[in-house]
C-alpha cells in the first residue's frame, strides 16, 4: 500500500510540475531534500538516542512497570489479546504517557520500542498484527492534553486567550480518536480469518 | 519534558540503578532504531518536498476550495487539511502564515488551531512505525488513520461554530 502511496505522490508532483511549468522549483526541490532529510535525521538522533537512553533508565528502574499499571484501566480494552506483563504493554504505556503529556519527540522512541516488540509477538513477518493496527492508529490521531506548542504559536501572533481553543481541541480529537479505534476495532474482527 | 526526564532519573537513582550506564545502553538503541528509520525518513521527506514544489496540492485545493465554502468550511484551511498527514512542519508553515493573515483568533484562525491540535502527521508515523520493523502489509491502518483526520477536520469546523460563533 506504502509502496504505491509514495509512487503516487512523486508521480503526481512531477506531472503537476510540468504542467504548471514549475519544473524548476521541483528540480531544486528534489536536489534539496537529500539535505533536508539528513538534516532531519541528525536532529532525530539527538533526541531518539537521548530520550532511548532515558527509557532504559526507566525500564531498569521499574518505572515503565507503574505506567504499565496506571494506564493499563484503558490499554488492556484496546489490546486484549496482548500480556498484561509483556514489555509491549510497557512501552505502549509510556508512549501514550508521553503522548499525553505532548513530549511527541519522547513518545516516538518508546513508540518504536513498542513496535518491535509486538512484532517479536507477531506470526507474521511482513503483515500486521491487529495490536500493530490500534497501536499506529492510536499515534496517528492527538492525544495531547495540553497542547502547548500550539498555544506558544498563537500567543506569538498576539492571541488574546491562547489557550481558549483547548475545549474543541479536546472534543474534535477524542471524536476522531473514537472513529478511527471503533474503524480500526470493526475491521480487526472482521477481517482476522481472511488474513 | 525536562520535568518527566527528571522524573525518571531520580526515581532511578532512588532504585539504586546504575543510571548512567544504562542510558549509555539506551542510547546505542537508539541509534539502531535511527538506523532502522532512517531510509523511511529520507524517502518521506523527497516525496513530500516534491509534492510541495510542485504546486500540486494548490490545484487540488483550487478544486476543493469552493466546495468546502459551499458546505460552511473556511477555504484558507483546505490547504492545511491536505498538508497536515504528510508533513508536519508544512502545516505548521501554513498555520503560521493563516494566523499572520488572518489573525488566531479569527474563525478561520482558531479553526487551523483545533485542527493542529487534534491532528497528526498520520504518513509520517504510518510509514516510520512500519518501516521500522519492515511490515508491509499494513491492512486498513491507513483508512482508519486517514477517517481520524477527515473526522478531526469536519469536527475542527464544528466545535469552534458551536463553541465561539462564526464571527
Amino acid at each position: 500500500m506504502l509502496n504505491y502511496i509514495w509512487s503516487g505522490l512523486v508521480i503526481i508532483s512531477i506531472f503537476c510540475s510540468i504542467f504548471l511549468g514549475n519544473t524548476e522549483t521541483l528540480s531544486k526541490a528534489l536536489m534539496d531534500s537529500g539535505a533536508s532529510s539528513i538534516q532531519l535525521i541528525i536532529t532525530m538522533a539527538g533526541i531518539i538516542c537521548l530520550w532511548s537512553g532515558i527509557m532504559k533508565i526507566a525500564v531498569e528502574s521499574g518505572l515503565t512497570s507503574v505506567f504499565a499499571k496506571i494506564f493499563s484501566p484503558i490499554i488492556r480494552p484496546l489490546f486484549p489479546r496482548l500480556d498484561k506483563n509483556s514489555d509491549a504493554f510497557q512501552s505502549i504505556s509510556m508512549n501514550i504517557s508521553a503522548n499525553l503529556l505532548g513530549l511527541g519527540n519522547a513518545a516516538t522512541p518508546f513508540g518504536l520500542k513498542a513496535m518491535e516488540q509486538l512484532h517479536t509477538l507477531n506470526d507474521r513477518r511482513d503483515t500486521a498484527s491487529n495490536e500493530m493496527i490500534i497501536f499506529v492508529v492510536l499515534n496517528t490521531a492527538s492525544l495531547q492534553l495540553l497542547p502547548t506548542t500550539l498555544a506558544s504559536l498563537r500567543l506569538a501572533y498576539s492571541s488574546q486567550a491562547p489557550f481558549e481553543i483547548i475545549v474543541p481541541v479536546w472534543i474534535s480529537s477524542a471524536t476522531a480518536l473514537a472513529v478511527a479505534l471503533i474503524c480500526a476495532c470493526t475491521l480487526n474482527s472482521s477481517k482476522r480469518n481472511e488474513c | 519534558m525536562p520535568v518527566f526526564a527528571c522524573i525518571i532519573i531520580v526515581f532511578g537513582l532512588i532504585k539504586k540503578v546504575a543510571v548512567f550506564d544504562v542510558f549509555l545502553k539506551g542510547a546505542k538503541e537508539g541509534m539502531q532504531i535511527l538506523y532502522s528509520i532512517a531510509p523511511t525518513i529520507i524517502g518521506l521527506v523527497f516525496a513530500v518536498d516534491l509534492l510541495r514544489s510542485s504546486g500540486a496540492i494548490d490545484v487540488l485545493c483550487s478544486f476543493i476550495e469552493p466546495a468546502a465554502d459551499f458546505l460552511g468550511f473556511p477555504p484558507e484551511i483546505v490547504p492545511m487539511v491536505l498538508l497536515r498527514p504528510v508533513s508536519g512542519s508544512g502545516s505548521t508553515a501554513l498555520l503560521t502564515s493563516l494566523f499572520e493573515t488572518s489573525g488566531p483568533d479569527s474563525f478561520a484562525g482558531r479553526v487551523a488551531s483545533v485542527l493542529a491540535g487534534s491532528s497528526e502527521t498520520t504518513f509520517y508515523a504510518i510509514a516510520m512505525y512500519f518501516g521500522c520493523i519492515r511490515v508491509k502489509k499494513i491492512r486498513h491502518t491507513l483508512f482508519a488513520a486517514i477517517l481520524a483526520d477527515m473526522t478531526a477536520a469536519v469536527m475542527s469546523v464544528i466545535t469552534v461554530r458551536l463553541y465561539f460563533g462564526t464571527s
